[in-house]
């Protein structure tokens, strides 16, 4: 489900039917916009083919028969540590990193919905050290991974149970 | 070390024209059982575009301390203080009573209103404002203002704002808004769309600026936009985490939270010069720091005892005492405008909710009662405390009275609405 070009095309085209549906008074500009920002700004009409372009662009084609299919792990409450049944993923991650040294990744760290969304970033963090840890004492270079924590913000599932925590409480592989 | 030394960005602000769909609504939830009875007679005038007794009689509903008469109790309707036959209000237990009359001046409206105190039969209050019709909602709520003061000794708080995020959508049709309105959930106005998470807005001290993290390049930054012009400058992106800003009380500093040099640390940031001051060093997270009303300290989450719980950081001196004692999970607080009391999320047995604790006394009191409260936010007079909650599977903005005797809440049409900020005084 992660960053698939066409897919995030079309919700942000999509996204971009629902604002000016509900939006008859439109939007102004006054200021220019700044290229560097993708997917976030001001005028809805701007917005969404900034996001579309920039966000959707990053084409990684060339590696993405090799990259291995589950690219999600989950996690514990309140714990970083990795589980057992997990770490054939991590090491079939390691494996694909090792064996293309130009290959990237980003570990993006998520919680579940519960506590303050502050301290949450920083839980989220953890797992996503923890994944990078574990990743370069298989041998990955530090400068093929990137830690990125989204703390709540991008909950898998919604709602407030144990099944959407469960589901929440996790690392993205994204490369 | 990367730094963004005076790096502008022009953004643009979104002119939502009074959305109706887009305000919040209030509802209250909880009255208190100390309420002062009070009648706000419907205003004299003719063809006014907006029902400024209403105004004024829901500010003073929504702060908790006032009851107001309902209409239809109403013996008389006078328009001036001279026309009041006391004996009609207190007939109805109305302790104090306001009445007012709108003349239209031009292309203005002329206010004139005055508070009296039905037992006493004398006028505490009498003013005459102008407004033109598009201030006119800001005309009742300086009324109200002036009203709550006359009565409590305390500020009012009504001609405030509050800033909010939303989300709407799913997976990656996703989208987050900051937005700012009236204190009273009116004239909202989205300043920032994003399809990538929004947190952590905070009011500059004068009212004209929001900081903020928004992770628009897959990365979470901070930036600082202004609020009328939309003009902004990312404030910190350094690698890893930053977040959770709170200004200083003069302005000039931005407190925050960067994992550059590992785990969640805190920083000082000096607006002007861009130079970082690193505070905490440990191996834990520390994060939403929050700046004492004397500007001589920072409240802080930690979870350097295991736990998140709160601390104080002494500028001066380097000092950290821990603040909080009761409970395994204490984060995000905030002092009330005396520095007396610390407001924080607690979790209690029944889950997450907004907490008052007395510093002096350490004794805790939970104010709310949901069970995923969050983001609580001091109103600048410190009568009130706004909070995340939810209302079904919505996340919709609370209030509570900082006694916990009287609480609102502010659902929206759609979506999630989340960490509220309650501006400082704007006048």
């Amino acid at each position: 489900m992660q960053f698939k070009p066409y897919a995030r095309s079309l919700a942000i085209a999509l996204s971009l039917a629902f604002v000016a549906g509900c939006s008859s008074t439109g939007g102004t500009q006054d200021g220019s916009m700044d290229g560097s920002r993708d997917g976030v700004s001001t005028s809805g009409a701007a917005n969404g083919q900034v996001g579309g372009v920039g966000v959707g662009g990053t084409g990684q084609n060339g590696q993405q028969a090799g990259i291995p299919g589950v690219r999600t792990i989950y996690f514990d409450y309140d714990s970083e540590r990795i589980r057992g049944e997990f770490e054939p993923v991590l090491n079939a991650h390691a494996q694909y990193l090792r064996n293309n040294p130009s290959a990237r990744v980003m570990l993006q760290g998520h919680t579940d919905e519960r506590g303050t969304r502050e301290y949450n970033l920083g839980l989220g963090e953890r797992r996503a050290k923890a994944v990078e840890r574990f990743l370069s004492v298989q041998g990955v270079s530090p400068s093929q991974l990137e830690v990125v924590s989204y703390g709540e913000e991008r909950p898998a599932v919604s709602g407030y149970n144990e099944d959407a925590y469960a589901q929440n409480r996790r690392v993205v592989f994204a490369y | 070390m990367k730094r963004y030394l005076g790096l502008w960005l022009a953004a643009c602000l979104l002119l939502f024209v009074q959305q109706a769909q887009a305000n919040l609504t209030i509802e209250i939830t909880r009255g208190s059982d100390r309420a002062i009875p009070i009648a706000i007679v419907p205003f004299a005038g003719e063809g006014l575009p907006e029902d400024l007794a209403r105004i004024v009689s829901d500010d003073l509903e929504r702060s908790g301390q006032f009851e107001p008469l309902p209409r239809d109790s109403m013996i008389s309707r006078p328009a001036r203080g001279e026309a009041v036959n006391y004996r009609d209000w207190r007939a109805v237990s109305a302790d104090y009573l306001v009445v007012a009359e709108v003349t239209a001046e031009g292309s203005d409206y002329r206010v004139r209103y005055e508070l009296l105190d039905v037992y006493g039969e004398s006028r505490l209050l009498g003013e005459v404002v102008t407004a033109d019709p598009q201030r006119l909602r800001a005309a009742a709520h300086y009324i109200s203002d002036q009203v709550f003061e006359a009565i409590t000794g305390i500020r009012g708080a009504f001609s405030t704002r509050i800033a909010y995020v939303t989300a709407q959508g799913a997976g990656d049709a996703r989208r987050y808004g900051l937005h700012i309105a009236d204190a009273d959930g009116r004239n909202s106005q989205q300043i920032l769309d994003s399809d990538q998470p929004i947190m952590s807005p905070a009011w500059s001290p004068d009212g004209t600026k929001l900081a903020y993290v928004s992770f628009e390049t897959e990365r979470p930054a901070i930036y600082i936009q202004d609020v009328t012009t939309g003009q902004r400058v990312r404030a910190s992106s350094f690698t890893g985490i930053n977040s959770a800003p709170a200004w200083s009380p003069d302005g000039r500093q931005l407190a925050m939270s960067l994992s550059r040099d590992g785990q969640p640390e805190l920083y000082l940031m000096d607006i002007a010069s861009r130079e970082f001051r690193r505070l905490t060093d440990n191996s834990a997270i520390d994060t939403e720091p929050s700046f004492a009303p004397d500007g001589r300290s920072l409240v802080f989450t930690s979870d350097r005892s295991g736990g998140p719980q709160l601390y104080r950081y002494d500028l001066a001196s380097g000092r950290v005492e821990r603040l909080t004692f009761t409970g395994n999970y204490n984060a995000r607080g905030r002092l009330s405008p005396d520095g007396e009391s610390l407001f924080m999320i607690h979790r209690g047995n029944r889950g997450y909710q907004v907490a008052r604790q007395e510093l002096e006394s350490g004794r805790l009191v939970t104010l709310t009662e949901g069970r995923w409260d969050e983001s609580p936010s001091v109103a600048p007079n410190g009568s009130m405390v706004l909070f995340a909650t939810q209302q079904g599977s919505a996340g919709i903005l609370g209030a509570v009275s900082a006694d916990g005797r009287a609480s609102f809440r502010l659902p929206a049409a759609r979506g999630d609405v989340r960490e509220p900020a309650w501006s400082p005084f704007l006048n």
